[in-house]
């Protein structure tokens, strides 16, 4: 019980961390749907040479460890001559990385658009982008739904490694604390459920998402 | 602008799909106000011809004017359109699919003010206001607000119609609007189409429906591997065909 009130007793640095934490998640998986939306757009059409590598280089970076990926941008770019803090560097590593995820999730929702989709909108004078954002895009995202849930709560959990780049947020709080008392379980327990709390969050919104899609018959359910 | 001039002209249009060539040179004219429909068996090319008009498909060669302008290829005679230039060439033709292809994730109001609210930029309350005079054409009213996937196929082909209208098209170009449907629905769209050309609409329509292109039509026109075969007023076309190949088309459907 002591322990607890221990845990109790440096909430403000716990919810300071958990601040961040919610900040990081929020402005990456943000920054990475957006992104993703872009990347796909350039991914429409013929796989010419360009969209080739561009694939590509999505799919080396999904192949690559998450941690690997930002100690090489916070200690490996320097030698490059590029240096980013640590918050710098988290957010440019989370938004890339995930970006990569969403924009193979929107890809395949895109594969799956019936022809016609896109057919029906060139007929009526669409340009390719305006095409694109009004009439694949919403479908895209309205079908994609469960899997944005899933890489969501990947992107939350992802946000625990910049702890090791020396970002203050939930993990490190929690280690903070449990490191200077001993006491891992409390601390680490109480993080593990403020993670929880968010995934939480995570599952309504995509609820609303659902029902959505749901009214306008396009979920799988 | 000219009267004379036709809504579309088409010259010596060729396109071939993996070395099969399914066009071999087919011209064709719609004149304004007329309703044209376009006959074939299965594989004759005509909704391929249909889909060159706007260049859903480009043809290999030969030459398309709408209203007098050229589409999918610059006034150079060879760049080809940008995706913007052609998105402006193809406002002027709308299309009626075979397989309604609607926007799901739009309600029937919606997926008929889209085009006109995003493409050419009319006024929201403009764009509603002529919607609903134009669901109200098609007897789609009651269905305003809702989605595509809980209408019947007749419904949404309305729907479609309704969407083409609301462009103020030059043409309509109709894909077999009618092939994807019960046959208990068919009389509905039909009636609708009906309605258009004694409005003096300019439509051409792809279709296998004889009965119908008989009624409607101004001119029938038969496409036969990839070649205009035959083209003729209804009666003459159906009672009196100068080439027995088109005889015996219809000695099929008899």
């Amino acid at each position: 019980m002591q322990s607890w009130l221990t845990v109790w007793s440096h909430a403000d640095h716990i919810l300071l961390g958990f601040a961040n934490t919610l900040l990081l998640f929020l402005l990456a998986s943000f920054l990475a749907f957006v992104t993703a939306c872009c990347l796909v757009y350039l991914l429409e059409g013929y796989q010419n040479l360009p969209r080739r590598g561009l694939r590509a280089l999505l799919d080396l970076l999904r192949m690559s460890p998450f941690l690997i990926y930002v100690y090489l941008l916070y200690y490996g770019l320097p030698e490059a001559g590029i240096r980013f803090d640590a918050w710098t560097a988290g957010i440019v590593a989370l938004v890339s990385y995930h970006a990569c995820y969403f924009a193979e999730i929107l890809r395949a929702a895109r594969a799956m658009l019936p022809q016609g989709q896109a057919e029906s909108a060139q007929a009526h004078g669409y340009t390719p982008f305006g095409m694109y954002r009004r009439i694949l895009l919403p479908q895209m995202i309205l079908r994609s739904g469960p899997l944005f849930g899933n890489q969501l709560i990947c992107c939350l959990k992802d946000t625990a490694f910049l702890s090791i780049v020396t970002v203050f947020e939930l993990t490190a709080a929690a280690n903070d604390v449990q490191s200077i008392y001993f006491i891992p379980m409390p601390a680490f327990i109480t993080a593990i459920a403020l993670y929880w709390i968010v995934s939480l969050g995570i599952e309504t919104c995509l609820r609303l998402l659902g029902r959505l899609a749901k009214t306008r018959g396009l979920s799988y359910e | 602008m000219n009267d004379n001039m036709p809504v579309i002209d088409v010259r010596g249009l060729r396109k071939s799909f993996a070395n099969v060539e399914v066009l071999k040179g087919i011209d064709f004219q719609v004149q304004r106000g007329k309703t044209v429909s376009v006959l074939g068996s299965s594989g004759s090319g005509k909704s391929t011809m249909l889909r060159c008009i706007n260049w859903l498909e480009q043809p290999d060669s030969g030459s398309i004017h709408i209203t007098g302008e050229r589409i999918g290829i610059r006034a150079d005679g060879k760049t080809p359109m940008s995706g913007r230039e052609l998105a402006h060439m193809r406002a002027r033709t709308a299309m009626v699919f075979q397989s309604f292809n609607l926007w799901p994730h739009l309600t029937v109001l919606e997926n008929v003010i889209e085009a006109p609210v995003h493409v050419q930029r009319v006024a929201r309350d403009e764009a509603i206001e002529r919607a609903r005079s134009l669901l109200h054409k098609v007897g789609m009213s009651h269905k305003i607000d809702a989605y595509p996937w809980t209408l019947s196929g007749g419904q949404k082909q309305r729907v479609a119609i309704a969407r083409a209208l609301a462009m103020s098209p030059e043409v309509i170009l109709f894909d077999e609007p009618t092939s994807a449907l019960d046959p208990e629905l068919v009389g509905e769209v039909q009636s609708v189409m009906r309605t258009l050309a004694e409005d003096g609409f300019t439509m051409v329509i792809v279709t296998h429906e004889m009965d119908f292109a008989r009624a409607i039509s101004h001119e029938v026109v038969f496409i036969d591997q990839g070649l205009v075969v035959e083209r003729a007023e209804p009666e003459k076309f159906f009672t009196a065909p100068d080439t027995d190949r088109v005889r015996q088309f219809l000695g099929r459907y008899r």
